[in-house]
């Protein structure tokens, strides 16, 4: 029961209150790229939360496993963004045989995914706030991955809006993004202190 | 032999000025933004910043230009990470062994500057394709583009969020620090406003 109640918490944490996009600023290029239209932004959403719980189990076991508490720690950096790469390109292959008509939805996204903060920035957290427990870093990062399609869900929504608006010529596309996602942020700051 | 050489002395300050103000990195091409938002909320972490992401920056562009040749189109991405986190591993021991401190501040955003895509832009635009010394200079021209960005953002978040500026009061004492600069808030809205402006002034140019 303790055990559950844990990750319960540590899940609604990182969706909700230490939303990776709204208080850590990552993943933040895609989040300004591919929010213009909902359905692009979903299918963004749902590649970054797949790659993101494949990556940060893999680090974390790697971590575990193998670099912690041998020199080989000063390598961690280039373990981690190979790793990555791999379990990218490991996906793409793996859509491109079996679903191809997923794989024709995410398009250029995958390969994009590599590059994505919140991704090498979720196994950095893991692994800087020293989760010791296999089940809750895969909790975690499921969670980053669903707090990340929420926020870019949101925005796109609003964005679609905001095309109808009356917005400043040298306000348009990137500035009044960020001006939306600072009101956003200020919005999920309600959240903190919920939990603990 | 005397025009050819300022014709390419020429093309080195063309590219310095690209990277500095009219591809500037961050106000025009929008790369490399979870840095600019996280760590703008004082000017001292803003430059520790901006000078690692010049080290590395330089470095990568000196070694991508110079295996340039042997690069496989299919590789190369991979190639470009691998070089780029050899030398943010390199930026990372540095600042923790001789600033500890602000290594503890900027936290994991030192590893996350292998993700920048500045760095991977500028690999993949410029260093692939061009020769050693232009490599260098675009690699200083960028990395000044995006120090000055980042210092022109904390500046303003730091004195309206403290009254400070590089640790020094600079506003009357009557001042009330407004709290929310300080916060992801701030540093959403202050670029956007910037980004506006930076548009605004530019269009005024042309």
């Amino acid at each position: 029961m303790d055990t559950i109640n844990i990750l319960l918490m540590g899940f609604i944490s990182i969706v909700i209150i230490n939303n990776l996009v709204f208080t850590k600023f990552l993943g933040i290029c895609p989040y300004l790229g591919v929010s213009g239209r909902i359905d692009m932004a979903f299918g963004m959403g749902l590649a970054v939360t797949f790659v993101v719980t494949l990556s940060g189990t893999l680090t974390w076991l790697i971590d575990h496993l193998i670099l912690l508490g041998t020199p080989l720690e000063v390598t961690r950096y280039v373990c981690f963004i190979l790793v990555i790469a791999g379990a990218v390109q490991l996906v793409e292959m793996y859509l491109r045989k079996f679903f191809p008509a997923l794989y024709e939805s995410f398009g250029i996204f995958l390969p994009l995914i590599t590059t994505n903060c919140a991704i090498l920035g979720l196994c950095l957290f893991i692994n800087l706030w020293g989760i010791d427990n296999l089940l809750e870093a895969v909790v975690l990062s499921f969670g980053a991955g669903i707090g990340f399609t929420m926020a870019i869900c949101i925005m796109a929504g609003i964005r679609e809006n905001l095309n109808l608006a009356d917005v400043p010529q040298c306000l348009k596309g990137a500035p009044i993004t960020l001006i939306t996602a600072g009101l956003l942020a200020l919005a999920f700051m309600g959240f903190a202190g919920m939990i603990r | 032999m005397a025009s050819n050489s300022q014709a390419t002395s020429r093309l080195y300050k063309e590219t310095l000025l690209t990277g500095l103000w009219r591809e500037n990195p961050v106000f025009r091409l929008l790369l490399g933004m979870c840095p600019t938002l996280a760590v703008t909320a004082a000017v001292k972490p803003a430059l520790t910043m901006g000078l690692s992401v010049i080290f590395v920056l330089l470095c990568s562009n000196i070694v991508v230009s110079l295996m340039r040749k042997l690069l496989k189109p299919h590789l190369r991405i991979l190639m470009f990470t691998l070089t780029i986190s050899t030398f943010v591993t390199i930026a990372d021991l540095f600042l923790k062994a001789f600033v500890p401190r602000m290594s503890e501040t900027l936290g994991p955003y030192v590893p996350l500057i292998i993700v920048n895509c500045i760095i991977i832009c500028r690999a993949e635009a410029c260093a692939s394709k061009n020769t050693l010394a232009v490599s260098v200079i675009d690699a200083l021209g960028m990395g000044a583009g995006f120090t000055l960005a980042l210092c022109v953002l904390a500046g303003i978040r730091e004195i309206l969020s403290t009254g400070a500026i590089w640790e020094v009061k600079v506003l009357p004492i009557g001042f009330v620090p407004w709290a929310a600069m300080s916060m992801p808030v701030g540093a959403f809205i202050t670029l956007g406003l910037l980004l506006g402006l930076v548009n605004l002034a530019s269009k005024k140019k042309t």
